[in-house]
């Protein structure tokens, strides 16, 4: 009974311990966006100002990144959603010799490091089509590693697939496209939706790929990378804060709607 | 090949198999095959001036590898680059392997959610801005050289940025996801049951876990372990912000080739990166013996 009691606070203080370790450094770069001071600290403390949400709001060159971020996401999610769907109604669907390795060459882009692919894609277009980088490069170089993180999302929901529907719908006559339409899109639709999400989240705040993909473009990474290895200022602070607020008022939306779902269902 | 075909033709028709060659082709060839053998042929070029590509002395050859082999400070940021990527991989498996258990095999219902939710929150925050976070912290003004001088443990400011360990941290902290995810999917596929049978039967916790739970979950132990060494020593965003000349990332010697246009020399050094991972891949493999298959579950 003691060495249970003993175990309990073990567990409790390593969980203290680890999320503080997460969420201090958020907290704590939070904070620091509303001193005065133009040096991002928080001691000494100076007073409380907005002042470097007004900077930031200011800077076109943020906007710009943040457009082109949209643009690019935009892109990587649609083709990293009909690469992923494709490459999981090929690898699931058909049997033939060497599938395996088919397999392990479509997921080695989740493998490799990402300066590789953005660097490999700079110099293939730039090669091949005299293309030299910008947003579509960006986009290239993105969608090869996000369409292997979209087909695995979707393979795992497409394994466990009925194929039977599929074969009772052709023995009744249907043609592929309503089989498709009908049966198997709908089958898939929740794994699509996340793979979706996935590859907008993974496309806005990659950098690696980007940064060697992109040439004199910017995104939002892009720019707060230029911004931090430069002059710093509470401004990025700023950012940050806007990013936390987002991302939690996000989360309790997602979690108001899956009591909601919950209470609903049970 | 002819069964292949009307395979294909069987389960998708015609359309079906124009969709999947546009994507799954156009992914393959313009996306994989060809940009990784562009770089390759890069890589074994000489750097010329524009006037001589093509000329006589466009010849392949072993010269950019060679680099790497013949400068001492390359060769010592490359060693020491693999290294430290170990030693950020074992962080965080000692990190988030106790987590992920708990997240799996303890936590229930509201605690549950609460918790996997505070896990995924600061992932949503751009990997640079939680580097920045690091760097705010570390700096010579920063938070902890101020309670240390607080406290008096400190008389002057500590340079935590000058050798490699702001950057271990950094990234230590960056990319725990990649490491609790795979750890929190192969133990939660463990029947309790086994550990409960363990304890009934008197095992220790620790005994228990290393032969019951740490077996089960090498597949996910291997895939957490790939993705974070990869990502460490693929990293650029950490070398640079919270880096100092003395912690030269091997990335950064690949940036700075391509800041002086050196193409070749660059997609040489980008090679052996690539080279690096598979290495690490092939090894974590035969280490825990699972297969490719088994680690993308």
């Amino acid at each position: 009974m003691k060495s249970n009691t003993v175990l309990q606070i073990v567990i409790g203080g390593y969980l203290v311990l680890f999320f503080a370790y997460l969420f201090l450094p958020l907290a704590f770069m939070g904070v620091v966006a509303f001193n005065t001071s133009s040096i991002p600290q928080v001691t000494p403390w100076e007073g409380f100002t907005f002042h470097w949400f007004g900077v930031l709001f200011a800077d076109s060159q943020m906007w710009q990144g943040l457009g082109n971020s949209f643009i690019v996401a935009f892109f990587v999610v649609i083709f990293s959603v009909s690469i992923g769907l494709g490459a999981t109604l090929f690898l699931t669907r058909m049997r033939f010799k060497g599938r395996d390795g088919a397999y392990a060459i479509l997921v080695s882009p989740i493998l490799t490091p990402g300066i590789i692919l953005g660097i490999s894609t700079f110099l293939f277009w730039d090669k091949a089509f005299h293309l030299s980088g910008g947003l579509w490069t960006a986009i290239m170089g993105q969608t090869t590693f996000i369409s292997g993180y979209c087909m695995l999302l979707i393979m795992a929901r497409a394994q466990r697939f009925d194929k039977t529907q599929e074969d009772a719908a052709f023995d009744l006559g249907a043609t592929h496209g309503q089989v498709f339409w009908k049966i198997t899109l709908p089958f898939l639709r929740p794994a699509l939706l996340s793979a979706a999400a996935l590859a907008f989240m993974q496309s806005f705040e990659n950098y690696n790929t980007t940064l060697f993909a992109i040439g004199f473009e910017q995104t939002l990474p892009i720019y707060i990378g230029s911004k931090l290895r430069q002059f710093i200022s509470p401004a990025m602070n700023a950012l940050a804060v806007v990013f936390i607020v987002l991302t939690i008022i996000g989360a309790a939306v997602y979690e108001y709607r899956r009591r909601r779902e919950s209470v609903a269902a049970g | 090949m002819r069964k292949l075909w009307q395979d294909a033709k069987h389960n998708f028709g015609n359309i079906g198999i124009i969709f999947i060659l546009a994507t799954v082709g156009g992914w393959f060839i313009f996306m994989i095959l060809l940009p990784q053998l562009i770089m390759i042929d890069y890589s074994f070029r000489p750097l010329l001036p524009l006037r001589k590509i093509g000329g006589p002395e466009d010849v392949y050859t072993l010269k950019n590898y060679m680099v790497l082999f013949t400068t001492p400070l390359h060769r010592a940021i490359f060693f020491k680059t693999i290294w430290s990527s170990i030693i950020v991989t074992f962080v965080a498996f000692a990190i988030c392997y106790p987590i992920s258990y708990y997240l799996a095999k303890m936590a229930r219902g509201a605690r549950f959610s609460l918790l996997m939710m505070g896990i995924i929150i600061p992932y949503w925050i751009n990997e640079l801005l939680r580097l920045f976070a690091w760097q705010l912290i570390l700096s010579d003004v920063g938070i902890l050289n101020n309670i240390l001088m607080f406290l008096g443990i400190a008389g002057e400011p500590i340079n935590f940025r000058s050798g490699n360990s702001a950057v271990i941290l950094g990234m230590a902290y960056a990319y725990i996801l990649f490491m609790i995810f795979p750890l929190y999917n192969a133990i939660e596929s463990l029947d309790s049951n086994q550990i409960d049978a363990a304890r009934d039967l008197g095992s220790s916790w620790f005994r228990i876990h290393r032969r019951i739970v740490i077996p089960h979950a090498k597949p996910g132990i291997a895939v957490g372990c790939i993705m974070t060494f990869m990502l460490a020593a693929g990293s650029i965003a950490a070398p640079l912000l919270l880096g100092s000349p003395s912690s030269f990332w091997f990335t950064q010697l690949i940036y700075t080739n391509f800041e002086t246009a050196n193409w070749n020399q660059g997609a040489a050094y980008a090679m052996v990166l690539a080279g690096l991972c598979l290495i690490f891949i092939m090894l974590m493999l035969k280490l825990f013996k699972v297969s490719l298959k088994e680690l993308t579950k």
